[in-house]
């Protein structure tokens, strides 16, 4: 009879105290190291540690970043937040920014190219990769800055989608390099500071000069995190939780060796 | 990569088969006479069976693509009375484009994604369902699709329903009992490849073709056994020529083109492998000839500096032997396309009287703008006339068969383009046209759009941000965006034109009754005087019209017309897709030009059948 009514006591506290709205992340399940579906990618982290500082918990909608992403997630109100997303970015009400990286050339450690301009005469003979996004609006920004350079028999593209039923398909062009199909790629910084240290050989890397390339070709990006338009209350809890734990998102960052740069 | 070495099996085939050909000559001579004596019977009794028996068992209604049948009940002195015989509701809510087949007495409709297939029962009158095929495509091939989830329909032949699903496989069904036959799988959805088109069935071989340019994907053309649906062949659009099939009976109109592998080297290095040249639009068959007609799709990357060259074989036509692939002649229409402007449309095959000699012709009117007469036995232009309004070129050189382009209208870096005629989706996109032999005119259904193009906004795919393009799209001179020409291809000249408020996103439907239909955007299905253009009926649906119509003889001996509602497609998106008209450019740049498209028209896919009273 005592048990019994324990348990009713215990309900009834539970019923009185439900758990708090948990946060709801839209994420990609296989796009390392942003996020993958076991929680392994350094956007995964930050969404713990906000739900935390939120007193709650991280609830996720699983979604390739492909077009569409904010409509079938966002948009849809399938979930409330996209843990990285570009500074200003239309389809997004946005946080400011929590990091600043960069594009950056890719080679293999064991080869001393070090390239750091678009200007080195050597892109002209080495073998490119540059990431490419179809036919469907414009493409990455060091696929224009090469062929405008007229560099562009020497450079192979991989698509960005990569073959999505192998883990993480954007880092085909790494491993492009790594098994010396390429000696150099470009592409963005968080990428490459990932997998450096994880393909069959190490890889070095050096942020793409200049930072902004005529005729107004940007290099670097502010990353920051994103709501569905119109949810200020979420965004500014979001914004104070970012403030709040700064230097913790610092350290997850360091700890998935993300290239960060100062505003140019 | 999947297809390569199917490629390779069918390359070794052939050398085997060469090295057996002189002991085995007596036979082949045999086999072969008897295949053409087959061939002819068979055919002459599938060109038969499209209108005459009142049947419709392709999209494109016969092998040459007119969508004319001699049905002449409905004919103009009374379509006044055509009124909704019964309808039917699809279920799904994306754009619908397809055409519904008539087979004996049921019909077959295929929806856009989920892609479920039905067949109605015409004997009772109403369109009871007889069966329903659910193929269950994986549902990550929406993420997948471009331009909304559509699919262009189904075809017939011997027994079998065949068609495309979203996730890349090929499908055929029992017509009887709706019992799946074969399912074979085509593309890679992880890689990014759709189909949407509708297949056309030659003799024992299923032809069908992939979408997913916007994404990198290789273009292909395949030829699937019908009895098995193993691939008998598949025809890439870029690559060395064993992957294009060009091959010894390659012999294309234009000295230029003869030239060996030009798929490779009209490319930077490996750009081919990624370079576009999808194949989600339409086919004909000619029998006397034994060649099938096919487009290509537009090359990729968009930025055209980093492909220099002519990025062969993409935004071509190719004529090929539908037993094998090999390639006989093929076309560029627009060499290192700038705009967008895939080469997919229809080509309606047609015998024309062209400047006193009597000339197997086939017609293209084309996304760049112009009306394309062909000889269809050798690749030759005729004639090319633009029937819209265009400045993205000057015209095409008849001597060379090259298009002229503008250097004004080419997009640059960092720059803003205005006024860019026609816009990305050309002066005309999919949506097929319709041709009467009785008045000698060609109905084409089309849009009449220009845009400005723009690199401005930060866009972000993959985990990976960019300067994405901004492309806004609007209305071209007169301020309507849709038309409807009836071209007159022997004297290259419109004979009139409706001008409709928005895109005309439908295919077209003409008949012995000297009546043509078409259906627009802003729910209103129309049938007009095939001689004049003049309005004679229409009928407000309850969704808008991208859909094909069709016609046939019901089991009651009355001519009906059929058509599907459902708005979407690239043009519908904003309804169909619930796009934010605040974000101008979304659906590239084609939500811009169809802001007031959701106060005419929600979503939904409705089958319409009318007749007479």
């Amino acid at each position: 009879m005592r048990a019994t009514a324990g348990a009713l006591l215990a309900l009834l506290l539970l019923g009185a105290a439900p758990a708090p709205a948990p946060l709801r992340v839209c994420a990609d399940p296989n796009n390392l190291p942003f996020s993958n579906a076991r929680g392994e990618g350094f956007e995964n982290r930050i969404a713990e540690l906000l739900a935390r500082e939120l007193g709650t918990r991280v609830e996720y909608t699983w979604w390739a970043q492909r077009r569409g992403l904010v409509r079938h997630t966002l948009a849809a109100g399938a979930c409330d937040l996209l843990v990285g997303v570009p500074a200003g970015w239309d389809p997004v009400l946005a946080t400011r920014p929590y990091y600043r990286s960069t594009y950056v050339f890719a080679w293999r450690r064991d080869r001393a190219l070090d390239v750091r301009s678009l200007d080195d005469p050597r892109l002209r003979t080495l073998r490119l990769g540059v990431q490419l996004i179809g036919d469907n609006g414009v493409n990455t920004p060091p696929a224009h800055a090469l062929a405008r350079r007229g560099i562009v028999q020497n450079v192979r593209g991989y698509p960005i989608y990569g073959d999505y039923a192998r883990p993480s398909p954007a880092a085909q062009i790494l491993h492009a390099v790594a098994d010396d199909e390429i000696d150099v790629a470009v592409v963005w910084g968080p990428l490459a500071g990932y997998f450096a240290d994880r393909l069959t050989t190490p890889l070095a890397f050096a942020p793409v000069t200049p930072a902004i390339d005529p005729p107004g070709l940007r290099f670097t990006f502010a990353m920051a995190a994103g709501v569905r338009k119109g949810d200020t209350p979420l965004r500014d809890r979001l914004q104070a939780a970012l403030d709040r734990r700064a230097d913790d998102v610092r350290a997850i960052l360091d700890a998935y060796a993300v290239p960060r740069v100062e505003q140019p | 990569m999947p297809g390569a070495q199917e490629i390779v099996d069918w390359w070794n085939a052939g050398r085997r088969r060469h090295r057996r050909r002189v002991a085995a000559l007596g036979v082949a001579l045999l086999v072969a006479l008897l295949t053409i004596i087959v061939a002819v019977h068979s055919d002459h009794h599938a060109l038969a069976a499209v209108g005459e028996d009142g049947q419709w068992l392709r999209a494109a209604g016969d092998y040459a693509s007119t969508r004319y049948s001699p049905l002449a009940q409905i004919t103009a002195a009374n379509v006044r009375q055509l009124r909704p015989a019964w309808s039917f509701s699809t279920g799904g809510a994306r754009g619908h484009e397809a055409a519904p087949l008539v087979v004996g007495d049921t019909m077959y409709v295929v929806t856009p994604y989920p892609n479920v297939v039905y067949a109605l029962d015409l004997r009772a009158g109403g369109g009871t369902v007889r069966w329903k095929y659910e193929p269950k495509p994986a549902a990550a091939a929406q993420g997948v699709a471009c331009c909304d989830v559509v699919n262009r329909g189904a075809a017939y032949a011997d027994g079998r329903v065949v068609f495309n699903t979203l996730d890349a496989h090929t499908i055929a069904v029992d017509a009887r009992t709706g019992r799946e036959l074969w399912n074979t799988k085509l593309g890679e959805i992880n890689r990014g490849e759709t189909m949407t088109m509708a297949p056309l069935i030659v003799r024992d071989r299923v032809l069908v073709g992939n979408s997913g340019g916007e994404l990198g994907v290789r273009g292909w053309l395949a030829g699937l056994d019908l009895a098995t649906g193993a691939v008998a062949w598949r025809a890439y659009s870029t690559g060395p020529d064993r992957d294009v099939l060009i091959g010894r009976a390659f012999r294309p109109f234009y000295a230029a083109d003869r030239v060996p592998n030009l798929g490779v080297t009209t490319w930077p290095a490996e750009a081919w492998r990624i370079g576009g040249g999808t194949m989600w639009g339409w086919i004909s068959y000619d029998p006397e000839l034994d060649l099938v007609y096919h487009g290509t799709g537009n090359p990729g990357p968009w930025n055209p500096d980093q492909r220099p060259g002519d990025n062969k074989w993409t935004s071509a036509i190719f004529a090929r032997r539908p037993a094998t692939g090999e390639a006989v002649w093929a076309y560029q229409l627009s060499p290192h396309d700038l705009h967008d402007y895939d080469g997919i449309n229809e080509q309606i095959l047609l015998d024309l009287d062209i400047k006193g000699r009597r000339r197997k012709v086939l017609v293209r009117p084309d996304r760049n703008g112009y009306v394309y007469v062909m000889d269809r036995a050798t690749g030759e232009v005729l004639s090319a006339t633009p029937f819209a309004h265009v400045n993205t070129s000057k015209g095409v050189d008849l001597a060379t068969g090259q298009l002229s382009l503008n250097d004004e209208k080419t997009p640059v870096l960092g720059k803003v383009v205005r006024d860019i005629c026609p816009a990305a989706p050309g002066a005309k996109d999919w949506q097929p046209s319709a041709w009467s032999p009785r008045t000698g005119l060609l109905y084409m259904p089309h849009q009449n759009l220009c845009m400005d193009v723009e690199s401005v906004e930060t866009s972000y795919i993959a985990g990976t941000p960019f300067v994405g393009m901004n492309v806004r799209m609007y209305s071209g001179p007169g301020g309507h965006r849709g038309e409807v020409t009836a071209w007159d291809p022997v004297n290259a000249r419109a004979a009139w034109k409706l001008k409709e408020p928005f895109p005309v996103w439908s295919g077209a439907l003409a008949t012995a009754g000297d009546v043509v239909f078409y259906g627009t955007m802003d729910r209103w299905f129309k049938a007009v005087d095939a001689k004049t253009g003049e309005l004679l009926w229409r009928f407000q649906t309850a969704s808008g019209i991208i859909g094909q119509p069709i016609t046939y003889r019901g089991p009651d001996g009355k001519q009906y017309v059929a058509v599907l509602d459902g708005v979407g497609g690239w043009a519908g998106a904003i309804v169909s897709a619930d796009l934010d008209p605040r974000d101008t450019g979304a659906a590239l740049g084609f939500v811009n030009a169809m802001r007031d498209l959701p106060a005419h028209t929600a979503k939904g896919g409705t089958l319409w059948v009318f007749a007479l009273p």
